[in-house]
């Protein structure tokens, strides 16, 4: 089963035998390669059924959840990684989520589509909401209800008091290129951040 | 029994009986020196024996849980949408071990079984047991039948439960665990709807302490009632209103006391039906089983110390209609074993036809079986 770019850069990211949870797992598939290639562990949450049975098959634990709720379920400091990917735009409090990652995991791991991209920037310049591959809803028929931009993101890190300790944007194709390294938020499809709390007071 | 027997069923099956004759220490404190234990098998055992699942039954549940036991059976086994060629646990690949269990009424040593120091039946006398003793007569039978290590131990309800205990009584001997609409206790709830159960039975006046069958009578109208009562509680109101509404049988209000609603007529009949298969001092010795049950009084009363000595790897399912065992219930018990860091699966299926959708053949939820069993094969052969 194929990785997308983001998960497979994820697989580079993390340090072997790492506990990791991954929140909107989908069929697995990223926790799947991680268990069999990197000897991690840990579970996937997923509130879709039919995801939920292809994780199962996939060999990965997975406990049906809405991450709206919350994360009561899990321990503080249980993970190595929590990791979500391509779902903080579909949650309803992506902050409160981001705080509860931090508080379950020693480090997250987000990736998100950026709506800096520039043919994102390019639609709504022609007066309309993009829908692009990593967006490909109307606006009015979306489970993506909180999008941003790589800045928007960086931003909120700085006043949430997260320090953010590795990042990247890739296509869904490739790897990061030079150009995508220089103007992330107007190349960089897909937005990747790995984040800890930060150990300085908060300003 | 249906015209001819279907493809996917595991067709005619006959029960074992094995005796036992190694005393067995009962929770209460009583020993039963000897007893037997009925069982039916469904599948091949393989050369590894590494294929075997073991079938928990639910507090009225038997050892027949799928097939015909003769050509001219009306209906399979209880949980026969589950068990055959193709079907979730399919017996072209497991080898299916289901027992009754001791104290029941369908031919393992129960209240209707002769006591062997008096010669009469058991009836009233008969000790209570705990779901712990029938894990441990149920080890014997694995021993018996040459399996170390069940591929899976899985039932809904009480037998959800008796899993759990599996798991922990016998950590190395369960490679997968499979809890459905179960608790890892019951609720105060469910304690009071029981006792009222038993009351309904012990207030009969045939019941004569018990001693009915010296009587040749049965408490007909007790066991009758705590079926009535158990049905309601087993299905959801969405599905009363759905299946009966407010319906009348004759169309329109007689004033009296005779079946009047539909829904009164179908609570009779299934209590009638009860009754037919049935012994009362079994469902009382159930009832009091599940009351019981809970694990964790041994650890502390801490279900994360309780499950820390797992081994299995645990699928946990729950229905969300399901009020009688609901999904909450589940939810801790998950919760315990993500904190003790077990291999664990979780889903709460959506459904409305409350505690009784275990027994039943949804989709989504059997698609959940297929999955896991097809991956505890995929496993097993590693």
């Amino acid at each position: 089963m194929r990785l997308r770019a983001d998960q497979a850069l994820i697989a580079e990211w993390i340090r072997p035998r790492s506990r990791i949870l991954d929140l909107g797992c989908g069929d697995g598939r990223l926790l799947a390669a991680l268990q069999r290639e990197h000897g991690a562990s840990g579970y996937g949450v997923e509130i879709d059924p039919e995801n939920i049975i292809k994780c199962i098959a996939n060999g990965i634990n997975v406990v049906q959840s809405n991450l709206d709720e919350g994360l009561a379920d899990f321990d503080d400091n249980s993970f190595d990684y929590v990791v979500m990917t391509q779902t903080i735009q579909a949650v309803r409090y992506p902050q409160r989520l981001l705080h509860e990652m931090l508080r379950i995991g020693r480090e997250g791991i987000v990736t998100f589509p950026n709506m800096g991209h520039w043919k994102c920037r390019f639609q709504l310049a022609f007066g309309k909401m993009p829908i692009t591959r990593h967006l490909p809803n109307d606006w009015h028929n979306t489970p993506n209800i909180h999008i941003c931009t790589i800045e928007d993101f960086e931003d909120m890190c700085d006043t949430e008091n997260i320090e953010v300790l590795q990042q990247t944007a890739v296509d869904s194709e490739h790897r990061a290129g030079l150009a995508m390294r220089i103007l992330p938020n107007l190349l960089g499809e897909i937005a990747m951040y790995r984040f800890r709390r930060s150990l300085e007071p908060p300003r | 029994m249906p015209d001819s027997i279907p493809a996917d069923s595991v067709g005619v099956v006959s029960p074992t009986t094995l005796h036992f004759d190694e005393p067995l220490r009962l929770d209460c404190g009583v020993t039963l020196n000897e007893y037997d234990l009925i069982y039916e098998t469904y599948g091949t055992l393989n050369a590894e024996s590494n294929n075997a699942v073991l079938i928990c039954h639910a507090l009225s549940g038997d050892h027949h849980a799928a097939g015909y036991n003769t050509e001219k059976d009306l209906k399979p086994g209880w949980w026969d949408n589950c068990i055959g060629p193709g079907k979730p646990i399919d017996t072209n690949e497991y080898y299916v071990v289901s027992s009754n269990n001791l104290g029941g009424c369908g031919g393992s040593t129960g209240p209707l079984s002769s006591n062997p120091t008096t010669g009469t039946a058991f009836g009233p006398d008969f000790p209570i047991v705990t779901v712990r003793d029938w894990v441990e007569s149920q080890a014997r039978l694995a021993n018996a039948l040459g399996i170390d290590r069940w591929a899976a131990v899985m039932g809904g309800s009480l037998g959800g439960m008796q899993v759990l205990q599996w798991a922990v009584d016998y950590p190395e001997r369960v490679a997968s665990a499979i809890i459905i609409a179960a608790a890892s206790k019951l609720s105060t709830q469910n304690i009071a709807f029981n006792e009222v159960a038993r009351q309904a039975i012990r207030c009969d006046p045939s019941f004569h302490g018990g001693h009915y069958r010296l009587r040749n009578v049965v408490p007909e109208r007790g066991l009758m009632l705590a079926r009535m009562l158990g049905h309601i509680t087993y299905l959801s109101d969405d599905v009363l209103h759905a299946k009966f509404g407010r319906e009348l049988r004759d169309g329109k209000f007689n004033f009296g006391y005779d079946v009047e609603f539909q829904i009164e007529s179908y609570l009779r009949h299934q209590g009638q039906a009860f009754v037919q298969r049935f012994d009362a001092n079994s469902y009382l010795l159930m009832t009091k089983a599940l009351d019981y049950f809970d694990p964790a009084a041994h650890f502390d009363n801490d279900l994360t110390k309780t499950v820390a000595n797992c081994q299995a790897n645990f699928l946990v399912i729950s229905f969300t209609s399901d009020w009688r065992f609901s999904p909450e219930k589940s939810r801790e018990l998950v919760r315990a074993l993500l904190d003790s860091d077990k291999d664990v699966s979780y889903i709460d299926i959506e459904t409305e036809h409350g505690h009784d959708s275990f027994l039943m053949d949804i989709p989504l939820y059997h698609n959940v079986l297929r999955s896991y069993f097809a991956r505890t094969l995929r496993e097993q052969q590693y």
